[in-house]
């Protein structure tokens, strides 16, 4: 795809936008002319240790490729997992945590809730809390349930907590205390007395961070953003310098949680909005393909190494959830509706013993030792070892420096086949079968149990391993056509490069509709999009681009769960708030098959400003006649419906628009391999991804 | 007379093969179908009791009734047998009634939905789900009063009776339940979700059965059945003895002032089989502390902690029962005769875990936990506000987690599966209280090389007048320790008047008066504590200072000496010499602490209250042999 013309145009010099990626393996970096849509894609090894130092290496490589300097970059994007992995590895910095008197133990004691059924008790690793417990101090004052002080706080009692935790050396403070969410006066008062007493210390204050009822999740949320960003800060700022130094001046910025950008600067404050940051580039990388090729009801299928990310994406708008789940841990942060599940390419098969049943992951051989195809010292069968054995994989890739080891992926899964009593390839095929049952299993929990028709839907398949199970689960789920997008193994970067600047802010409001005016309402809401607005403005975007949207949360009176409504201004002015209640009952009965008589309660409200659009066209393919006989490499086997059949490999970057490829084949390019099965079709549409369908 | 399972097709299902593969996509769908069973409640439900709490039970069953996914067995069978009706296509049956289903759900708290799936006119499963509901009538808010003497006083008893039949739906019955309770809104919504998640489950079977062909899914079901008998007889032969072992504990009181109630049970294998044998344990309480235990209930707790530890992805079901024999003594505690009062009958729940970890850990001291599966504390306060309005909490407590061989029990948390905490701010601005305190109790967990888990101290400011009522047990017997471990902290509840005045209050109490502003301190048990105390390192203890989990003197159990946050070594030395020169050269398997008439004698000194007097049997109330 390289070598497209770059035009300059009059009195613009920097029209490039970079998207970076950093993975565990593999930092990916998409370039883009925006003017004309043409892009440049690099993959080059993460350096984990610090990744600044493989993006430079990649940004070099990219802007050699494209034949510019990295002075031309005008916006370098950004998905990262560095807050995840920091949680996730217990790498956060050490935070003190200052709560109301009587509740010292809130972390320790969490929700109670002990996870694995009956006895799972017994077997259950306790995790310990984010901020310590002997890191943690009270304070006397408390405001009641409707925002009012009962008893007053005490600077000497105050200063006195504060005092000990500088002494025990904290390097980023929370403030959370009970009922904040209603009134902060009180943690504003701690936060000026950690100013002076604290100085350099970070701090998070609940009623900023998260402004909603519940008192352990909104801690929890403040905490786990003190804990990370001090390494946020860090590696933002390093990252930023480097960028600097070689001749970069543009902006940078980094892709939240929700699919939405913000800048570095903001990130550095707010790292608990980006705990998803890495999964969401994928989601909007496959927003901007399915533009781009006129789909716009998805199903994402993101399959990497020891787990794949699902998400839901209908009339080109990804779903969102108001929690944000890491590791163990729940966060109260907006994100795109990604469910994970442990089975990937590197998950690992096995026998129990006792119940003699065949189990796929959620165990993985990971990077290191990896498949035993690798060849780099695994020994137990993954996924990857059984899409070698069957012929899915074949043994040389394209660039041919790197060759899997076939034998030693047998020989593996021959252990398999051996304990279940059944053939190599049997085993090896139901491997697959219960892996793709899996990835079937998170797919229908974000489609079929939220009340959306996955026929509806196509089914988009990316990351290393995607496109070769997108064919087979979109059998399972009847979901068509099966996806093998243009650089499926760039998309995350892609996604970073594509999508527009999001900002929002959030206020629990509690009450009854009948209770409730629309002017007020809409005298909130007006105020919101202010402050929205103006941050965006603050980030150097004209307010014009602006645009503004509103959520509202519903439910009825005394349910636990919200429906989120999102609705424009002019749309409540017209229907006003019994358009809202309206809604909320049609989307309560696709949810929940019932609705109810109960009165409808107004939980809470949001303020969204997104950023400028860009409207990127992706760059055409030569067109052919439809015959796909040029990008032929070879003959081929592969195991298809109980036994070896015939099959041909095709190098992807020689493919022209309308060609049509038969099944079985095998389509192969840098880091990906699509497998288009027997008894279907791939026709590759004007911007070359690969659409399959039955035959 | 049975049921009559009415069928336009009763062709029987073809036996199939399977391949590995199919059964375990089949055993996953399944698994997602309960997943997706809970999450429709959850979200749906609307009482906090289900909704923050998580009170609530899913079962999917085979066409016979035998329980393929679930926790607590199966009780579809039991049912069926007692049921003198149809199940017919469209129907929806709904039942409360303990006695109607053997026991297989415990009070008339729990309400139960049972949805026969069909397909093409055939019966292919049943889908079933019980959750508790916040109120059901009868003489306290929150139905379940501690001092009833027979089932009458708890509330409305629903037999099973159909809400739908063959797809109409019966709203005079609905009707006629809800005026009978003092949360209709709440019950409302809970049956309507508990509906919702049974339906939910069926179109999940179905569409399987389109998937795969009905005879597939139903040999499937089979095989599923049969690998569960498989695991579990390797389990039963590698691991219980055929010489007999016995363990028991105590429930503390029955809330009239008797008790303690002694629950016990042996076990030894038999031809092949576990005898799990009741007997020995006390007669039938007057009072409501009565469990009636469902035989396959039984089964399956005992079947859970057995296959846990080999491959915890096994999905329980009932295909082991025929493996196991449970021996339950008509007209004991654990099988009361009707109309015996039920609702008091978490205590003997909570304490049969306690049981059946004591027993099937005799033999290897090394997976033996300690003791803390020892109640579910029950926290009742109603009454009309300023507003006139009617207020009503129920909340479910926890305790410490007993101390395990992996490690220390978990402070504060739940045995309960599923179960969670309700957020203070929900409470504080849903009903007329404040949480002025939540936090655990320091020193709570027993001393051990593995602490148990504290128990927790919440601190309720009523600010209505109004009534409350406790559900607590733990406070009289405590929580023992085991492999050197000590036992935890009993249970206690503390009213602080308003002129300051504390009373010490019953863990077992109904109806009592409180006015606004004053204080409830309801503090639960601690778990016992695992190995020995002088084991435990001591910097661990100069940390756990540190974190107000432990105190300076509670260091002391342990034969560390802490001086300003720091540990003394040279004095802990010293200590630890001491202690280990004064107590025996081998330590017990299993600590209860004092004898149950040393316990009696110190009572009121110890926990403030009287102690329980020796429950009296009437010659004819004598349990059938």
């Amino acid at each position: 795809m390289a070598g497209t013309t770059h035009i300059h145009l009059a009195g613009i010099t920097m029209a490039y936008r970079l998207g970076v990626d950093v993975g565990g393996t593999f930092t990916d970096l998409l370039l883009l002319d925006q003017a004309s849509g043409g892009f440049w894609r690099h993959k080059t090894p993460s350096t984990p240790h610090d990744s600044s130092v493989g993006i430079l290496t990649g940004v070099d490589a990219i802007c050699a490729s494209a034949g510019i300097t990295p002075a031309d970059v005008e916006i370098f994007l950004h998905g990262t997992t560095v807050a995840t992995n920091a949680v996730l590895e217990g790498k956060g910095a050490r935070v003190g945590l200052v709560t109301t008197a009587g509740y010292r133990q809130i972390m320790q004691i969490a929700r109670s809730f002990v996870p694995g059924g009956l006895a799972g008790w017994i077997v259950w690793p306790k995790p310990v809390p984010l901020a310590a417990l002997e890191d943690t101090v009270e304070i006397v004052g408390r405001m009641d349930a409707q925002g009012n002080e009962i008893r007053p706080i005490d600077d000497a009692d105050i200063r006195a907590a504060l005092e000990k935790l500088k002494s025990q050396g904290i390097e980023a403070l929370t403030i959370s205390l009970v009922n904040a969410y209603l009134n902060g006066a009180h943690e504003n008062r701690v936060a000026e007395l950690a100013a002076e007493i604290l100085p350099d210390v970070p701090m998070s204050l609940s009623h900023i961070v998260l402004p909603e009822m519940q008192e352990y999740e909104r801690t929890l949320t403040t905490v786990a953003n003190a804990a990370v960003r001090p390494i946020m800060r860090t590696y933002v700022r390093n990252l930023r310098t480097k960028l600097r130094d070689s001749g970069m001046a543009g902006s940078l910025s980094l892709l939240r949680s929700d699919g939405g950008l913000m800048s570095s600067e903001k990130a550095e404050e707010h790292p608990v909005s980006l705990l998803m940051s890495g999964p969401a580039g994928g989601v909007t990388g496959a927003l901007w393909v399915g533009k781009n090729a006129g789909i716009r009801n998805i199903l994402t299928l993101d399959v990497g190494g020891t787990s794949t990310d699902v998400a839901l994406i209908e009339n080109l708008e990804a779903r969102r959830v108001r929690t944000t789940e890491v590791g163990h841990l729940a966060v109260r942060a907006s994100a795109l509706d990604v469910k994970t599940v442990g089975a990937g390419g590197g998950s690992i098969a096995y026998v129990p013993e006792l119940t003699g049943a065949l189990r796929v992951g959620p165990q993985s051989a990971g990077a290191i030792p990896g498949p035993v195809a690798y060849g780099k010292g695994g020994v137990l069968p993954t996924v990857t070892d059984a899409n070698v054995v069957l012929g899915y994989l074949p043994e040389s890739l394209l660039g041919g420096t790197f060759k899997l080891d076939r034998a030693g992926a047998k020989a593996a899964v021959q252990t398999i086949a051996d304990k279940l009593g059944i053939g190599l390839m049997e085993a090896a095929r139901g491997i697959i079968d219960i892996v793709n049952e899996n990835m079937f299993g998170a797919l229908r929990m974000i489609s079929v149990q939220q009340g959306y028709d996955p026929r509806h839907f196509a089914l988009m398949g990316f990351g290393g391993a995607g496109p070769l199970h997108v064919n087979a689960v979109a059998r399972l789920m009847n979901s068509w056509p099966a996806i093998s997008p243009v650089s499926p193994g760039v998309l995350c970067a892609l996604g970073d490069a594509t999508t527009q600047m999001r900002t929002e802010t959030a206020r629990s409001f509690s009450r009854r509709f009948s209770e409730t005016g629309e002017a007020e309402v809409q005298a909130i809401l007006s105020e919101m999009a202010a402050q929205t607005r103006a941050e965006l403005v603050a980030e150097g975007i004209a307010d014009s681009d602006v645009t503004s949207l509103f959520e509202i949360d519903v439910r009825y009176e005394g349910q636990a769960f919200e429906v989120p409504l999102s609705i424009d201004a002019e749309t409540l002015t017209r229907d006003g708030l019994a358009g809202i209640t309206a809604r909320f009952d049609e989307e309560h009965r696709r949810l929940f098959t019932f609705n109810m008589d109960t009165a409808h309660e107004l939980v809470n409200l949001r303020a969204v400003a997104l950023g400028p659009l860009l409207d990127l066209k992706a760059p055409a393919l030569p067109q052919g006649n439809g015959d796909p006989i040029n990008a032929k490499l070879r003959d081929h086997e592969l195991w298809a419906d109980g036994a070896m059949a015939p099959a041909v490999i095709y190098d992807r970057a020689k493919l022209c628009a309308g060609d049509i490829i038969p099944g079985p084949a095998i389509v192969i390019e840098m880091d990906s391999t699509t497998l288009i099965e027997a008894g279907c079709t791939g026709a590759v549409d004007a911007v070359g991804n690969i659409l399959i369908t039955l035959a | 007379m049975p049921a009559q399972i009415i069928q336009a097709d009763s062709t029987p299902f073809n036996t199939v093969a399977i391949d590995p593969v199919t059964l375990e996509v089949i055993e996953n769908a399944l698994r997602n179908a309960r997943i997706e069973m809970d999450a429709t409640l959850v979200r749906t439900a609307m009482s906090p009791g289900i909704r923050e709490q998580g009170d609530a039970f899913p079962l999917i069953a085979d066409s016979k009734g035998r329980m393929i996914v679930g926790q607590f067995g199966s009780y579809i069978g039991p049912f069926l047998d007692g049921f003198d009706g149809t199940v017919e296509e469209g129907d929806l049956i709904f039942l409360s009634d303990p006695y109607s289903v053997g026991g297989a759900i415990s009070h008339s708290n729990d309400w139960l939905v049972l949805l026969p799936v069909f397909r093409n006119g055939r019966l292919v499963a049943y889908t079933s789900m019980f959750g508790h509901m916040s109120d059901i009538g009868g003489k306290v808010p929150g139905s379940m009063p501690i001092d009833a003497t027979n089932i009458f006083q708890e509330g409305v008893r629903i037999p099973p009776v159909k809400i739908w039949k063959q797809g109409v739906y019966n709203a005079d019955l609905i009707k006629l339940i809800m005026h009978q309770v003092r949360t209709p809104e709440w019950n409302i919504a809970d049956l309507n979700a508990l509906t919702a998640a049974c339906r939910v489950a069926s179109r999940r079977i179905v569409e399987m059965c389109e998937r795969f062909g009905d005879d597939v899914y139903a040999s499937a079901t089979d095989m599923l059945l049969e690998r569960n008998y498989r695991a579990m007889k390797h389990l039963v032969e590698t691991s219980v003895s055929e010489e007999k072992v016995s363990f028991e504990d105590y429930i503390c009181d029955d809330g009239m002032g008797y008790g303690p109630y002694k629950i016990k049970c042996t076990m030894w294998r038999e031809d092949g089989r576990v005898i799990l044998d009741f007997d020995g344990t006390d007669p039938q309480s007057k009072a409501s502390i009565n469990f009636f235990l469902n035989e396959n209930m039984m089964k399956m707790f005992f079947g859970i902690y057995m296959i846990m530890v080999f491959d915890p992805q096994i999905l329980f079901n009932d295909g082991f029962y025929d493996l196991i024999d449970v021996r339950i003594p008509a007209g004991s505690l654990l099988k009361p005769k009707f109309p015996s009062a039920l609702s008091g009958r978490t205590h003997a729940l909570g304490r049969l875990f306690d049981i059946l970890g004591g027993l099937l850990g005799q033999g290897t001291p090394e997976f033996l936990n300690a003791a803390g599966f020892s109640s579910s504390p029950h926290l009742f306060y109603a009454g009309t506000d300023k507003d006139g309005k009617w207020f009503q909490l129920f909340q479910i407590g926890f305790g410490g987690i007993p101390a395990r061989p992996m490690g220390d029990g978990p402070d504060g948390h739940s045995l309960w599966p599923g179960f969670t905490n309700v957020p203070n701010e929900f409470l504080e601005r849903y009903f007329p209280l404040r949480i002025e305190v939540y936090e655990t109790v320091a020193d709570s967990g027993g001393a051990g090389l593995h602490r148990g888990g504290n128990g927790i101290n919440m601190v309720y400011r009523f600010l209505e007048d109004g009534v409350i009522a406790i559900h607590d047990d733990r406070w009289f017997v405590p929580p023992w320790g085991v492999n050197g471990g000590e036992p935890g902290t009993r249970a206690r509840k503390v009213l602080v008047k308003n002129d300051g005045t504390e009373i010490v209050l019953g863990n077992k109490l109904e109806d009592y008066e409180v006015e606004a502003g004053e204080q409830l301190k309801f503090i639960t048990w601690g778990g016992g504590g695992w190995g020995d105390p002088l084991e435990r390192d001591p910097a661990l203890l100069a940390k756990e200072l540190t974190q107000g989990l432990v105190t300076v003197e509670g260091s002391r159990r342990y034969g560390v000496v802490l001086v300003d946050g720091l540990v003394d070594e040279a004095a802990t030395e010293q200590l630890r010499t001491e202690m280990r020169a004064a107590r025996p050269e081998v330590l017990p398997t299993f600590n209860y602490g004092p004898d149950i008439e040393t316990l009696r004698a110190n009572c009121l000194a110890e926990t403030g209250l009287p102690a329980p007097k020796q429950p009296v049997w009437h010659p004819t109330a004598k349990v059938a042999a």
